[in-house]
């Protein structure tokens, strides 16, 4: 009986002693640029990523195997975020597009010469010699390839306007 | 009694909600009728389908009731002067939807004599074929007045095709708030039943089913007066959200369910509103147009909530300022709404005209708003279980924050009538319903991508061959010219030889 207990507990003791050494000696240091990029995260561990949670995207961020941009929840604000912390330099562009354009004349500027009617792959121009041109908002495509036939700047690109037949509700933020 | 009440309620299909209602005192207040503001602004889309077309002209004089813009397209509804007056433009004014953006409108400024033009008046309507009272409904712009706006002639001629048998009035008025039905049904009872058998005769139907959900007690028994033992059955229905939406009032009264990709028509059956009933009895029998409506003034900020007929077109800044104002100045507003708080718009600003399907106007405090964070899905499952069209909330959201709305549409997507059940019982604040709405307008933009993509190839197409054609024809042209100047040098090759050959002749 007594031999029982004084062996269990010599050997608890004996273990413990060397648990307490190891862990002095063999401790593992946790990436600090990590656990700071983690407080910046949002935290839902979502996995829209592909990463086992914010931690996963984190340390692969650091390692560099994953870029700055991976986080679609935090969006474009984290994204420049971390990469003003590690120094990295991001194409934000990617993240979302500023959305379609189309080719617009300026009427006051076009002198009618067709050579941007001629180039259009949709004939989304309209407009004969000497009159002035325009373009049919429905069938432009903005592949923006009459822009630089336009000998007087007339023909510049912009955002086609959002009308309440085209307006999406933007996606809610995740939670 | 109580275990049966317990077992009755954990075997019937516990669908929706219970919110707050919130209807009274504005239900209670009597009806007022604001006067004609000096100025209207009347959108041309004030309805689902194609935007109606101006014809009149800036400067032109209009009478009372004439018509301004014409219906475009096969669904599509006119649009009529709700006062005399001058037209004074045709320009933008903000659309009552969450985006704030404009919409083309006409601008009306009214001259203060209020003049009915001609109208034409009919004295016995059940003479007409439901072709006629289909046209008259029709020209004189009427249009579902419960909040979706759909034309209401495409339905009632769709419905005498369709060999409807049962016509369903809608007078649930489920969504919080809101109680212009309600005052209509205790105001003018008599009217809507006229416009009930009207419609009853126009589509041929056999029964008309009224729903009037229980917690209005006064509509249920006026209509009861009104209609007495005819074939109008007034149906007092249980109080619940959404009790108003088509498919679930069907159900109710019916208990026949609209099958999930088709219509009400494909049943025998037809819903129309309260409101609509009483704007085709105006507009059969004495030809007048949809040219005003009863609006709930309401919410915690509103001085003096009531129910108050405006002009369509009005601003809904002059119907807050005629209803008496916001307490303390607007200070607490934290939310304007149009319509419903369940299903309404939210707009940015009070300059935004009531257009023929606003049922309400409300000025909420903080108190009356859910605007928390949302926290992560703990998937309890309520949502499932309030979502009146047996759909899983939870799971299509999931989806869709991923963007796989493929996967969204495989769970129902589609079939979503986007009531805000599911958001209004989520304990994590999940701003469900808003999902379902981005991902419908996501696949709608999606959808109209695919179609212009298509017409891209077919003018890309067109070109190519035109191209191709006015090289050939050039080719061809070149070809005929070459021909011709060859057959003339050939013909005074001829000649040069045969007079030639004569001048040899002669001279041998």
């Amino acid at each position: 009986m007594i031999a029982a207990i004084l062996s269990l507990t010599l050997l608890g003791a004996a273990l413990g002693i060397v648990l307490g050494i190891a862990n002095k000696f063999l401790k593992v240091e946790g990436n600090p640029v990590v656990e700071e990029l983690l407080v910046m995260m949002p935290g839902s561990n979502c996995g829209q990523c592909g990463f086992p949670g914010c931690n996963g995207a984190a340390e692969a961020i650091v390692n560099g195997t994953a870029p700055a941009t991976c986080c679609p929840p935090g969006g474009k604000a984290l994204a420049s975020a971390i990469a003003a912390k590690l120094g990295l330099t991001v194409d934000l562009s990617a993240m979302a597009d500023d959305g379609p354009k189309i080719a617009v004349v300026a009427e006051e500027l076009c002198i009618g010469c067709c050579r941007c009617s001629k180039v259009c792959p949709t004939d989304a121009i309209i407009g004969a010699a000497k009159q002035v041109h325009n373009v049919f908002r429905e069938a432009c495509t903005g592949c923006s390839s009459c822009i630089e036939k336009c000998p007087t700047e007339a023909l510049v690109m912009r955002p086609v306007p959002v009308t309440l037949q085209h307006w999406v509700m933007p996606r809610p933020v995740a939670a | 009694m109580g275990f049966m009440n317990l077992l009755k309620h954990l075997l019937s299909d516990d669908w929706g909600v219970h919110p707050d209602d919130h209807k009274r005192p504005a239900a209670d207040a009597p009806v007022r009728v604001m006067p004609v503001p000096q100025r209207l602004y009347l959108p041309l889309q004030q309805h689902l389908g194609g935007p109606a077309r101006p014809v009149v002209l800036v400067g032109q004089q209009v009478s009372k009731g004439e018509l301004i813009a014409e219906a475009q397209g096969m669904v599509s509804a006119p649009i009529h002067a709700p006062t005399s007056g001058t037209i004074v433009a045709v320009s933008e004014i903000t659309a009552p939807h969450p985006s704030g953006l404009t919409l083309s409108a006409i601008i009306l400024e009214a001259d203060g004599r209020d003049a009915w033009g001609e109208l034409p008046a009919c004295v016995d309507p059940f003479s007409l074929s439901p072709a006629e009272i289909g046209q008259r409904v029709a020209a004189a712009g009427v249009v579902g007045m419960g909040g979706a706006a759909f034309p209401s002639s495409v339905k009632l001629v769709g419905a005498s095709r369709a060999k409807v048998t049962t016509l369903v009035i809608n007078g649930g008025e489920c969504e919080p708030y809101l109680s212009c039905d309600d005052r209509l049904m205790r105001d003018q009872a008599a009217a809507i039943i006229d416009g009930i058998r009207i419609m009853q005769h126009a589509t041929g139907a056999n029964v008309a089913l009224v729903g009037i959900e229980d917690n209005k007690p006064e509509a249920i028994a006026a209509m009861q007066r009104a209609a007495g033992r005819g074939d109008v059955v007034i149906r007092p229905v249980p109080a619940r959200y959404p009790m108003g939406s088509e498919k679930q009032l069907i159900q109710v009264l019916t208990g026949t369910e609209v099958p999930a990709d088709g219509r009400p028509a494909d049943i025998g059956v037809i819903v129309h509103n309260v409101g609509t009933a009483l704007a085709v009895r105006a507009a059969v029998r004495e030809g007048k147009p949809l040219i005003s409506r009863l609006v709930t003034v309401n919410g915690q900020c509103a001085a003096y909530p009531g129910n108050i007929e405006v002009r369509i077109g009005t601003l809904a800044e002059e119907v807050i300022a005629f209803a008496g104002g916001l307490k303390g100045d607007g200070l607490g507003l934290a939310r304007r709404i149009m319509g419903g708080p369940m299903m309404g718009m939210q707009i940015p600003h009070w300059r935004v005209p009531v257009v023929k399907g606003s049922s309400g106007i409300l000025a909420l405090d903080a108190s009356e708003v859910a605007a928390q964070e949302p926290n992560p899905c703990i998937r309890c499952g309520r949502c499932v279980k309030a979502c009146p069209m047996g759909l899983l909330p939870l799971e299509m959201s999931a989806r869709i924050r991923n963007q796989a709305y493929d996967e969204a549409i495989d769970l129902g997507l589609k079939d979503c009538i986007a009531c805000g059940c599911c958001a209004y019982v989520c304990p994590s604040t999940i701003p469900l319903v808003q999902y379902f709405v981005h991902a419908k307008g996501e696949l709608a933009a999606q959808d109209r991508t695919k179609l212009r993509n298509d017409a891209t190839k077919k003018l890309a197409l067109q070109r190519q061959e035109r191209l191709a054609r006015e090289a050939r024809e050039k080719a061809e042209a070149a070809a005929r010219r070459k021909a011709e100047r060859e057959a003339a040098a050939a013909k005074v090759a001829a000649e040069a030889a045969a007079v030639n050959a004569q001048t040899q002749g002669e001279s041998a």
